[in-house]
């Protein structure tokens, strides 16, 4: 029997069977659903002059300039001539990045006010919610988007949670306040497919709610039934369905052969080494690829598998010891991984860590360096900016300071490898969107208003 | 085989002088956190476990081991104010657990120092990177999977130092803990007030106990709610020998506690402390501590909605002492972090000496015991760092904890040896 064929399927399929009969055409394709309504925040040309510039490509400029018109990086270089309507800023003594990419937030579904009303990062209903969609959870009053602008956060992929071994689809967002997720999707991101490895499934289902899968081979069997049938799902797709036409559209089995087809990236949850070669050749059985492995705590074990994949790990600098997965925490996982040729980078899942991935990637340069690594700034910027963009897809859009890309860029107020160094001016598509040192441009969520007494907090 | 012997005997003669021998720290940036205050150019001299020679132009005593610390900063070891360390290994996994009891009989006399493991993996990797002190504290919950905790009143602390698996407990307890503001509700019946009540009968009774045992004993006395452990427990808080900890968030609830403390004139330190801020002349004014993590900015329930990281610096200003930790709920395994957070409170404008001390001196004295000096006679805990210690890109070189420098060796340094290139003619396994 299929997969997605419900218990009573003629009365359950039947509206939809009428409604599929009745159109012309065929369904709203997922590409056009929920489709992005972003528009950059207005912006003049402008140019950050005599800073110490790392452009995310391996690029150190020390007295250096960035220019940005029409929402791109125009320029990067030293004395760099502009029109004169530019808005200079003096970046003396400061210094420039890409803007901080996120690969792995929760921000909107799982909101830093963490109260019932507003957890909705988790459909625990079944180990494969492929169906469902992080964005249509997003909550775009979540105060921790500004938070994490004030960090220099410009673009992040929100995340369905891990409780199943496919969680759903996720969204890149760009980090700008509005008033719908569409207004804030990332224009052309490829969507990603959440996937769940080791403890969390079998503690939700087996351990909780006495269903499979109850184990790691449980898991695995689970993964494989789904691929299974969303192999049939796209064959019956291209191939017209054969004699019985076209299956009825199902989100789950879409999202699953979007993976199929190369469209939707995995981004996979999975902790141990030994896990990440299964998933792998998981990979290879079903033919897709696992994009990145997230919460990799023991990357650095199979950091050559990884880099033969061409699958990113996404890591902590330092977490480890919640659960027994993540005992094998190394400091320098993220240097490691990266020196073995593997994609690697940082990532949050937390409203509080997100603010300072800048901080993050630095304790894990300066420990790799006491191991002799030899690791500079202007590589391991990389870890936060450019890689982060490839795992989401967008690395040719954004996550480095080269002509043509979008302008997301961050003015520090010194060394962000420094613990003192704070986001001064946020960049988006060359917008100012957050900067300290204007109140004008520290925006606020609808939530946050009235919250804390001005009277009483200016006292 | 013979490289293997030579390390051996190397390791052996190391251990065989690291128990009681004399070293001079030189050439070092010293930050004393006494009067004495900052000495370029420093020399730290320790005996067998006791710092006796602090300053400039010390003399070496003869046969001392010198460390050269030129270029580097020697401060005092960093204490963490509230953990689950040596009762907490893996945190969903209840076995490792013993940090609370969902147990209904007691509440005072819970006590986690006994239970405590010296030999702990997260003792040897917090210890690597600076952490020399810590308070273990025990919480209101049992563990993640606990249906219903019972009561607000977690049990008594313990501070520890992690230089060693012997007479590791430096003073027990150093507080009796409380779970106040939506964290107490949950636990006391759904009302915060369900709290108060719990534990303004287990004080009236503790008192009563107190003026009237014999009589109790002798069966002429109202019988007490409280068990009789529990009673004895409550006696060092009442006559004011240790302070009530209490976690809470709320800029009301704090208030309230300051009041119940004053009116059962209590010691009281607060844990969490978001929204402390909003009150910090109070808490001044009443020598409150406030042990709080001060990157907690966010608006995570309604009880910490004025989270702000302005929270150390103003309570600072206002004079209110303050102690660092990273997480008020149960993080054991990243406390070595505390120092990055220190960090991020002076970029958000506290200042970097009061930053230090929040990790070092001040919870010393927030819970009453002797450390986070660099002076003659104190017991030997500093840590030698490679840089400025409250930055993120700095690390330890070298640790001491009660004058025994600690092999800078744990699970993770371990794992790195073992995997740090990958070209294997054996598997990873026959690395050892």
């Amino acid at each position: 029997m299929k997969r997605w064929i419900p218990p009573n399927p003629v009365a359950t399929l039947l509206p939809f069977l009428v409604l599929v009969a009745g159109c012309e055409s065929a369904p709203e394709d997922a590409e056009a659903a929920f489709a992005s309504t972003y528009q950059s925040l207005p912006s003049q040309p402008t140019v950050i002059r005599n800073a110490t510039i790392l452009t995310g490509t391996g690029r150190r400029v020390d007295g250096g300039d960035v220019f940005m018109q029409n929402g791109l990086v125009s320029a990067v270089g030293e004395d760099l001539s502009v029109p004169d309507d530019t808005l200079e800023i003096d970046g003396t003594g400061k210094w420039v990045t890409p803007g901080v990419i996120d690969v792995h937030s929760h921000l909107g579904n799982y909101p830093v006010f963490a109260v019932e009303a507003t957890s909705d990062g988790n459909e625990i209903t079944d180990p494969n919610t492929a169906q469902v969609w992080a964005e249509h959870s997003v909550w775009t009053q979540d105060p921790g988007f500004i938070t994490a602008l004030a960090g220099g956060v410009t673009t992040m992929q929100i995340l369905p949670g891990s409780a199943n071994l496919f969680g759903g689809r996720s969204v890149t967002l760009k980090n700008v306040p509005a008033r719908t997720v569409q207004a804030m999707k990332f224009p052309g991101a490829p969507y990603g497919l959440k996937m769940a490895c080791g403890e969390n499934p079998k503690r939700v289902y087996g351990g909780m709610k006495d269903q499979a899968p109850s184990t790691r081979m449980g898991n695995v069997a689970g993964y494989r039934a789904a691929w299974i049938a969303a192999r049939e799902y796209l064959d019956s797709q291209e191939g017209g369905g054969g004699d019985a036409g076209p299956t009825v559209r199902d989100l789950q089995l879409e999202t699953l052969a979007g993976v199929l087809k190369g469209e939707i990236l995995v981004h996979n949850h999975c902790y141990r080494g030994e896990e990440m070669a299964v998933m792998l050749d998981l990979a290879k059985e079903f033919g897709y690829k696992v994009g990145t492995f997230h919460h990799a705590v023991e990357a650095y074990k199979v950091a050559d598998l990884l880099a033969e994949s061409g699958t990113c790990a996404a890591m902590w600098a330092d977490w480890w010891g919640f659960k027994l997965e993540a005992f094998d925490m190394v400091l320098e996982n993220i240097a490691l991984v990266d020196a073995a040729g593997a994609c690697a980078l940082i990532h949050s899942d937390s409203g509080i860590s997100i603010q300072r991935l800048n901080q993050e990637v630095a304790k894990v340069m300066a420990a790799a360096n006491r191991r002799g690594m030899n690791i500079t700034r202007e590589h391991a910027v990389s870890w936060f900016t450019l890689n982060p963009a490839k795992s989401l897809g967008v690395d040719k859009q954004t996550g480095s300071l080269e002509p043509g890309k979008m302008a997301d860029v961050v003015l520090w107020t010194g060394d962000p490898f420094s613990v003192y160094a704070l986001a001064e001016k946020v960049f988006i598509d060359g917008a100012l969107t957050w900067d300290r040192n204007d109140e004008r441009y520290q925006p606020q969520t609808d939530f946050e208003l009235g919250l804390v007494d001005q009277e009483e907090a200016l006292q | 085989m013979r490289g293997a012997t030579i390390s051996f005997v190397a390791l052996f003669a190391c251990v065989s002088v690291a128990w009681a021998e004399t070293v001079a720290i030189t050439g070092g940036t010293v930050h004393t956190m006494t009067n004495a205050g900052v000495i370029e150019g420093g020399t730290v001299v320790i005996q067998d476990d006791r710092i006796t020679a602090v300053g400039r132009g010390v003399a070496i005593p003869e046969g001392a081991r010198v460390i050269d610390a030129t270029g580097r900063v020697v401060t005092p070891g960093l204490m963490a104010p509230h953990t689950t360390l040596g009762i907490e290994e893996i945190s969903l996994e209840e076995k490792s657990l013993d940090y609370g009891l969902d147990d209904e009989h007691f509440g005072a006399a819970f006590s986690v120092a006994e239970a405590i493991n010296p030999r702990s993996t997260l003792i040897r990797e917090a210890r690597i990177r600076g952490i020399t002190r810590a308070i273990v504290a025990p919480t209101d919950s049992a563990g993640p999977f606990t249906e219903e905790p019972e009561g607000p009143i977690a049990g008594q602390g313990a501070v520890i130092h992690l230089g060693s698996t012997d007479d590791f407990v430096v003073r027990n307890p150093n507080g009796l803990y409380f779970v106040y503001g939506e964290g107490g509700a949950e636990v006391s019946g759904g009302a915060r007030g369900g709290a108060l009540l719990r534990l303004r009968e287990a004080l009236d009774d503790a008192i009563d106990y107190s003026e009237n045992r014999t009589a109790w004993e002798e069966g002429n006395r109202r019988s007490f709610y409280l068990h009789r452990l529990d009673l004895e427990a409550l006696q060092q808080l009442v006559s004011r020998k240790i302070p009530l900890v209490v976690k809470v968030q709320r800029a009301s609830d704090i208030e309230t506690m300051l009041q119940l403390a004053s009116d059962y004139d209590l010691r009281l330190v607060i844990v969490g402390g978001r929204e402390a801020w909003l009150v910090a002349d109070k808490l001044a004014a009443a020598g409150v501590a406030a042990v709080i993590n001060p990157l907690e900015n966010t608006p995570a329930s309604f009880e910490s909605m004025a989270s702000s990281l302005k929270n150390a610096a103003i309570l600072h200003e206002a004079g209110v002492k303050i102690a660092f930790t990273i997480d008020t709920v149960s993080d054991p395994h990243n406390q070595p972090n505390i120092k990055q957070a220190a960090g991020n409170a002076v970029a958000h404008g506290l200042p970097w000496e009061a930053a230090l001390r929040a990790i070092t001196v001040n919870p010393a004295e927030i819970f009453g015991v002797d450390h986070g000096q660099l002076a003659a006679g104190q017991e030997a805990d500093l840590v030698v760092w490679d840089g400025d210690p409250l930055e993120v890109t700095t690390y330890a070189d070298h640790v001491f904890i009660r004058g025994r420098e600690i092999p800078m060796v744990s699970r993770s340094t371990l794992l790195f040896e073992r995997y740090k290139d990958l070209d294997f003619e054996y598997p990873p396994a026959y690395r050892n």
